[in-house]
């Protein structure tokens, strides 16, 4: 096997496979936060005025916030006045189609694994990238729109839909929800805007593919995602990063939105940039992500796997306000080296016969530390609701920890909760087994995890089910000595 | 095909394996028998390359090679094969995705095409039969929810799908009632042959019902005692172990006398 050959050590010490720069030249907006520069944003951005009311609306709202310090995470202040919060490549126009794209951007997300020209041709994937703070491009729009779907950047939606864009910002997470989403609510410059007709199933998987570029600039995007009644659609999203021994921030806001008997799944598999092996540098990954069950029989599922970042603070939670509609979180989440992550979900039923599922699976190797926080609340009028969570830890060596915070609030006596939680070591025993029959003790962990982390894997699509395996192994490379 | 020149181990600077001789030759099946803490198992997971036990002298020779130099998956994909005493379980991972990545790691290393899905199923099934294994065993996750029974029994399938040169079978009968018994000794005789060779590490003589050895050697207190046919298993039965343990003192006399 090649992989014989290399010790524990290179592998350990082997880089990041996407932490390269493009040198691309940007338009960024000076450093810094302040009224001017969101002005400054929205006039890229050819906001209308009620878009940059809302903007001005949240910024002031966020003077009055403080960080929320309640996360078992651990990082010096952040200085938010010494940061860009607008940076994107330079164009001579907006690209109306891949043709007028800068090539050195195709050839970025060639080398990202993900070609833009092929994915034109295949079928199968529609992709809008956003790279720092703009949507670059995104595939499939056209033949999209012939069923009815809108698929394309946030600031398109805003200049061409803005009654659905109107409607519904803010409709799940509101501006003044938390210091990050409410720093997002003022500053985001792009994102993915998908809406799905009444009645439309979409016939490809969406996805939006995030990469941050430029140095000491933060990436604020946002996603809205609205299935009318009847719709289905399937969402994925991925993210990279350069490798750069400073911090970075990501504080984006999704928002999903399910009227009656609609579906959304939605998929990240994260691989942002997580530091060097000593936790020196990395990207802070502070999101807001919430869907809302709005119509009946409604049904939004999460599933990530969050394998980058230096720190991962997130929550993806459902609100279950339609009668019998179900809400679902699935989740992997890896930290190695000095990786830090608290995710979890929040899981608030308000209607009637309404179900959730989570499903956690926590694994830390090196010094990471991993911690599960999830929230269940059922509230007076929610009759029959049930919850199922179970949360699973997995420890590599000693140095790393596991940590469980579940949040339980009951207020309707007919509703059912069960909680199982559990913590295993891979042991000696596990990888001599493998061994014996032949694999490698990388091959060993590998399917070791693999096998752990089984039930959320087959709530991908497919080739996501591959890629986040293949990623899984990547990112524990040298984790095993 | 394998041989052990004067091996001591242990663990911790403690000594359970005190100067241990033995040379297995192709087409032979030894059965090594000995009473609790002997050192049986200590010996069987030696020669399979676990980590826990420190070799501190002698020489395992495999085929020509340096065996103790050699890694545990190194060690497997050569041909050498350990049915466990207490097999592991795997949550998630199925039986047949274990073993066809077993497999094809060890056809890997010897030069050999790696087997599909297609045709390593029909191979899984010709095997299955061997071991009267039912076919739900291999959907499942690796041992997770297993009997014991069935656990011995899905160790003596991974051999025979894995066809090793040598195997190695530490206490494969513990636990096993006499119909279980009965069938892994079935699996056993029909994986024997005259181009591989067996070891069997077991407490009691009952298996060798079942399989007969060509050779039988008894460990007592990390050495072996006394080396004989297969009618030395029966004797054992009938005798146990304590009349060997004073053979064992003896042993150790001589050899501080010769040293």
């Amino acid at each position: 096997m090649a992989t014989q050959t290399n010790t524990i050590e290179e592998l350990a010490n082997r880089e990041y496979k996407y932490g390269f720069v493009t040198d691309i030249e940007a338009d960024s907006a000076p450093r810094g936060l302040n009224e001017d520069i969101i002005r400054f944003i929205a006039a890229k951005k050819n906001d209308p005025e009620w878009m940059l009311e809302w903007r001005l609306k949240a910024y002031r709202h966020w003077l009055t916030m403080k960080e929320p310090t309640w996360a078992n995470i651990h990082y010096p202040p952040i200085d938010y006045q010494n940061m860009i919060y607008y940076s994107a490549p330079k164009q001579e126009k907006q690209p109306k189609s891949l043709g007028e794209v800068d090539p050195e951007l195709l050839r970025t997300y060639e080398k990202l694994g993900i070609s833009l020209a092929e994915q034109e041709r295949l079928t199968g994937v529609a992709v809008d990238a956003v790279f720092d703070s703009v949507s670059v491009a995104t595939t499939f729009s056209e033949k999209l729109k012939d069923i009815g779907i809108i698929f394309c950047a946030f600031s398109e939606a805003v200049q061409n839909h803005p009654e659905l864009v109107k409607k519904y910002l803010g409709s799940v997470v509101p501006y003044s929800d938390n210091f990050f989403a409410t720093l997002n609510s003022a500053v985001f410059s792009d994102g993915s805007f998908c809406y799905i007709p009444k009645g439309v199933r979409c016939p490809m998987e969406l996805s939006t593919y995030f990469r941050i570029n430029a140095a000491e600039t933060g990436q604020f995007e946002r996603t809205l995602i609205i299935a009318e009644e009847g719709a289905y659609v399937s969402y994925l999203e991925g993210c990279t990063a350069p490798m750069r021994d400073t911090n970075q921030l990501h504080a984006a806001v999704v928002e999903l939105v399910a009227l009656d008997n609609a579906q959304i799944k939605y998929a990240t598999v994260q691989n942002w940039y997580p530091g060097d092996k000593d936790g020196k540098g990395g990207i802070y990954n502070f999101v807001t992500k919430r869907g809302k069950c709005a119509g009946v029989n409604s049904k939004i599922s999460w599933t990530q796997v969050e394998t980058g970042s230096a720190i991962t603070w997130k929550y993806p939670g459902v609100i279950l306000q339609g009668d019998n509609s179900i809400g679902e979180f699935y989740s992997v989440a890896l930290t190695n080296n000095y990786q830090q992550a608290d995710t979890g979900t929040k899981m608030i039923h308000v209607g009637k016969n309404t179900r959730s599922t989570i499903v956690s699976k926590g694994i830390s190797a090196g010094h990471g530390s991993n911690s599960y926080r999830g929230l269940v609340k059922i509230l007076k009028n929610a009759t029959n609701a049930r919850n199922f969570s179970q949360c699973d830890s997995l420890l590599l060596g000693d140095k790393c920890g596991a940590h469980t915070f579940p949040y339980i609030e009951l207020k309707n006596t007919s509703s059912t909760m069960e909680h199982e939680a559990s913590t295993s070591k891979i042991g000696e025993d596990q990888i001599f087994y493998c061994k014996q029959r032949g694999l490698s003790s990388e091959d060993a962990v590998n399917m070791i995890v693999n096998g752990f982390c089984k039930e959320v894997f087959r709530e991908l699509p497919m080739e996501f089910a591959v890629e986040a395996q293949k990623l899984l192994g990547v990112s524990l490379e040298g984790s095993v000595g | 095909m394998l041989e052990i020149r004067n091996l001591h181990a242990g663990v911790q600077g403690n000594e359970i394996l005190k100067g241990i001789s033995l040379k297995v030759n192709v087409g032979e099946v030894h059965a090594i028998m000995g009473p609790n803490g002997s050192g049986k198992s200590t010996l069987a997971q030696v020669l399979a390359g676990r980590e826990t036990y420190e070799v501190t002298q002698g020489q395992v020779i495999y085929e020509g090679k340096n065996l103790l130099e050699m890694a545990p998956e190194d060690r497997a994909r050569e041909g050498l094969f350990m049915a466990f005493q207490y097999p592991v379980e795997i949550p998630g991972v199925t039986n047949t995705y274990f073993l066809k990545a077993g497999l094809n790691a060890i056809r890997k290393h010897r030069g050999l095409e790696e087997l599909d899905a297609i045709d390593f199923l029909s191979l899984v099934k010709e095997k299955m039969k061997l071991v009267g294994m039912d076919e739900s065993l291999l959907s499942r996750h690796v041992n997770e929810g297993f009997s014991g029974g069935e656990k011995k029994r899905n160790e003596i399938f991974q051999m025979a799908v894995l066809d090793p040169k040598l195997a190695i079978l530490d206490e494969t009968d513990s636990g096993l009632d006499i119909d279980a018994l009965r069938i892994v000794a079935d699996g056993v005789n029909k994986h024997s042959r005259k181009d591989n060779a067996v070891i069997i590490v077991t407490h009691y003589q009952r298996l060798l019902n079942y399989i007969i050895p060509d050779f039988v050697h008894v460990l007592v207190d990390g050495r072996i005692v006394k080396s004989g046919g297969k009618e030395l298993a029966l004797e054992l039965e009938e005798k146990g172990y304590d009349w060997l343990k004073d053979e064992a003192e003896n042993v150790t006399v001589n050899a501080q006398e010769s040293s």
